[in-house]
């Protein structure tokens, strides 16, 4: 044989993995295509849930936090305050609930045809990734009602992002790989987007938190190893800058747990992606 | 001669039956309880398990350009070794080589969406197959064309006949262009022009110097097609030569089993009110005999169990000749007879008093339908053989080869 293009074995076939994820980016692309389309074709108000998504839970939101009083920086309004973090928080909790349902969503295509597996999250992901730069639009029509402008801290807004897609990545991938063989984590998945609702600075502010002396250490620490809460307080430095003081400790930890999640999800996904068309 | 483009060395792949569960996947519940279960009991494994090799040392070489047929009964390893090919299933020993790029079509329209139109799920379909927007782009036009679709293209699929939607999925993949192809029983869709006009299609793709491996049960369809072919049986490779050597094997070694087990098949439907275990072929004294002959009685023989009696029995048996053809049909609704059965054991039994078939091997569909309702089918359920015979009676030799049956005729000149 002239040229061995590809070997099979029993494991794992490295060697070729992120050549072919490469080859195949035009179907990540395609699959994300896909799922927009046909939720516009199903939808008779298509774009507008994308909007309406994320202002119920602003809405929402708004109401707690304002009921409880938590911290607004001085010269930041509430409901700027809140949509900052609504919006990073429909991301993560789109794109970890999609990517950790693609594999089993996508069952016969896993069956069927070869591709690198790990296209079907990544495709989910960037589908959510559209859908919050559609909703930007919120914070970008508030903005202009409360007349606010961003200072220079806005160019770390991408860093942050990418943290939140890192995180939500990770997580997701996890999810996804367990879900092909145990499909009890389709139940869990709802669970934890709705609990981390309540533990991540939302409604309310890191601020709340770090800065309440009732509040034990321990406390503290399992607070900020929620990977949300770094890219929300980043969200909030980037667009309040020097009005918002981040906690340092809390926000290196809670980077951490997600860059921790990302290589675990991976490697996770990696090792049992071989088997995937198996057991699904 | 052209060089080797694919390799296959000691290919193995096992499969771990797990005899209590139904689902293919396990519960979190199942595998903590286990757990738990084996803290108290140490030493014994809760669930039993079988290993099952679905192939086994398997090796052959493919040359470029080659059209390489893959046959065997059902649950040989064919479509196992296609889904190795394939990268979807990864073996448990073994390796393959391969020396190009290598696109599969184990099923037509995968990935296609039913709210999407026809266009757009050319470039989805494309893309799941493997395309470049780019390549796609260049072919758009001829799939169209092959599919015959141009009015519908911005129709939803799910608005396409059954015909249009299996045409314009099997038009995507036919205008793959990659060094090997390899395809999965997917001509079995389709009406007979169409299938014509795809087989047409890959032999055109494949005389541009391709590689093709396509596994049927349609031996006209392997033999029109390929011009090499492997034998699996049982995971293992019997035989690999020209096509139809390897074929005339094939046929020869399903007829050595005059008895065909059918207890045993995983792959029948219905209700089970009654199940048939086992074929054989008899002659009127009730002997079980080898094979059955032109011109002679035979009976075919079906042992059944049917735990409760059943008032209203249907049975029928369909054969095909050795190219998958449907040469006749026999129901016992259609000549008039009512069955019914008393006994939890018995044989319902067929008698041909005048064998009108011709040399050669038989396969057949059995199904029954008890008080309406569709008791136990088995498609493709075994095959017999028929060896020549003197039809006539006129202790002058037949062609064999004139045709699958005889007619009884008479001639006059006036």
């Amino acid at each position: 044989m002239e040229r061995v293009y590809v070997q099979i074995e029993p494991g794992s076939d490295s060697q070729y993995y992120w050549r072919d994820i490469w080859q195949y980016r035009g179907l990540l692309l395609f699959l994300a295509w896909r799922d927009v389309m046909v939720r516009y074709k199903q939808t008779t108000i298509g774009i507008l849930w994308v909007l309406l998504r994320p202002l119920i839970t602003l809405g929402a939101m708004y109401a707690i936090g304002w009921l409880f009083g938590s911290n607004v920086p001085e010269g930041v309004p509430r409901i700027l305050m809140v949509a900052a973090a609504t919006l990073p928080w429909q991301f993560f909790a789109s794109a970890f609930g999609e990517s950790a349902n693609s594999l089993i969503a996508n069952s016969n295509l896993l069956t069927k045809v070869y591709f690198p597996r790990l296209i079907l999250p990544l495709s989910t992901i960037l589908v959510s990734l559209i859908d919050l730069f559609v909703a930007f639009v919120i914070l970008l029509v508030l903005m202009a009602l409360y007349a606010y402008m961003p200072g220079w801290e806005i160019v770390f807004l991408p860093v942050f992002l990418l943290l939140a897609l890192v995180g939500a990545l990770g997580a997701g991938l996890f999810i996804a790989a367990l879900n092909v063989k145990y499909r009890d984590f389709r139940y869990v998945v709802p669970v934890i987007i709705q609990f981390g609702l309540y533990i991540t600075p939302v409604a309310f502010s890191s601020s709340d938190i770090y800065g309440n002396p009732n509040i034990p250490a321990a406390i503290k620490t399992l607070y900020a190893c929620n990977p949300m809460v770094a890219v929300i307080d980043g969200f909030r430095y980037s667009l309040f800058g020097g009005s918002m003081v981040i906690n340092w400790p809390g926000f290196i930890i809670s980077t951490a747990v997600s860059l921790i999640m990302v290589v675990l999800g991976v490697w996770y996904f990696r090792r049992t992606e071989k088997g995937f068309a198996d057991v699904i | 001669m052209a060089g080797t483009i694919i390799e296959v060395t000691d290919l193995g792949k096992k499969f771990t039956l797990h005899h209590k569960q139904q689902e293919r996947y396990t519960a979190l519940r199942d595998v903590l309880s286990n757990k738990a279960r084996g803290l108290f009991k140490s030493g014994s494994s809760p669930a039993t398990k079988s290993e099952f090799w679905a192939l086994k040392d398997l090796s052959f070489n493919v040359n470029e350009g080659d059209r390489l047929g893959i046959i065997g009964r059902n649950g040989a390893g064919k479509s196992t070794l296609l889904k190795i090919l394939s990268r979807i299933v990864s073996p448990t020993t073994g390796n393959i080589k391969i020396g190009g790029r290598l696109s599969s079509l184990l099923e037509v329209g995968t990935g296609f969406h039913p709210e999407l139109s026809g266009r757009e799920n050319i470039y989805l379909n494309g893309a799941i197959l493997g395309m470049s927007r780019a390549e796609i782009n260049a072919k758009f036009d001829e799939i169209v064309a092959f599919a015959e679709v141009e009015k519908f293209l911005d129709t939803p699929v799910k608005r396409y006949s059954s015909g249009m939607y299996v045409r314009l999925a099997f038009a995507v993949a036919a205008h793959l262009e990659p060094e090997i192809l390899v395809v999965d029983e997917v001509l079995a869709v389709g009406d007979a022009e169409f299938q014509r006009k795809c087989l047409g299609k890959m032999k055109e793709v494949s005389e541009g110097g391709r590689t093709i491996l396509f596994v049927s049960h349609n031996m006209a369809a392997i033999q029109n097609l390929c011009t090499t072919a492997i034998y699996l049986k049982q995971g293992q490779l019997v035989q690999q030569g020209p096509t139809d050597q390897v074929i005339s094997r094939y046929l020869s070694d399903a007829a050595a089993t005059a008895r065909v087990d059918l207890g045993a098949r995983k792959d029948r439907q219905g209700n089970g009110a009654i199940r048939f275990k086992e074929f054989m072929l008899t002659n009127d004294r009730n002997e079980p005999i080898a094979a059955a002959q032109s011109g002679s009685s035979v009976v075919l023989q079906f042992s059944y169990e049917a735990p409760v009696p059943i008032r209203d029995l249907h049975v029928a048996v369909g054969i095909d000749d050795q190219y998958g053809q449907r040469i006749t049909h026999m129901s016992n609704d259609v000549a008039g007879m009512e069955l019914s059965t008393t006994n939890r054991n018995g044989y319902v039994s067929i008698r041909i008093p005048k064998c009108p078939l011709r040399k050669g091997n038989y396969a057949f569909t059995l199904f029954s339908r008890a008080n309406g309702e569709i008791a136990d089918y088995l498609l493709n359920a075994g095959t017999f053989h028929v060896e020549g015979g003197d039809f006539f009676g006129t202790g002058r030799a037949s062609d064999d080869d004139q045709g699958a049956f005889f007619v009884e005729h008479t001639f006059e000149v006036v």
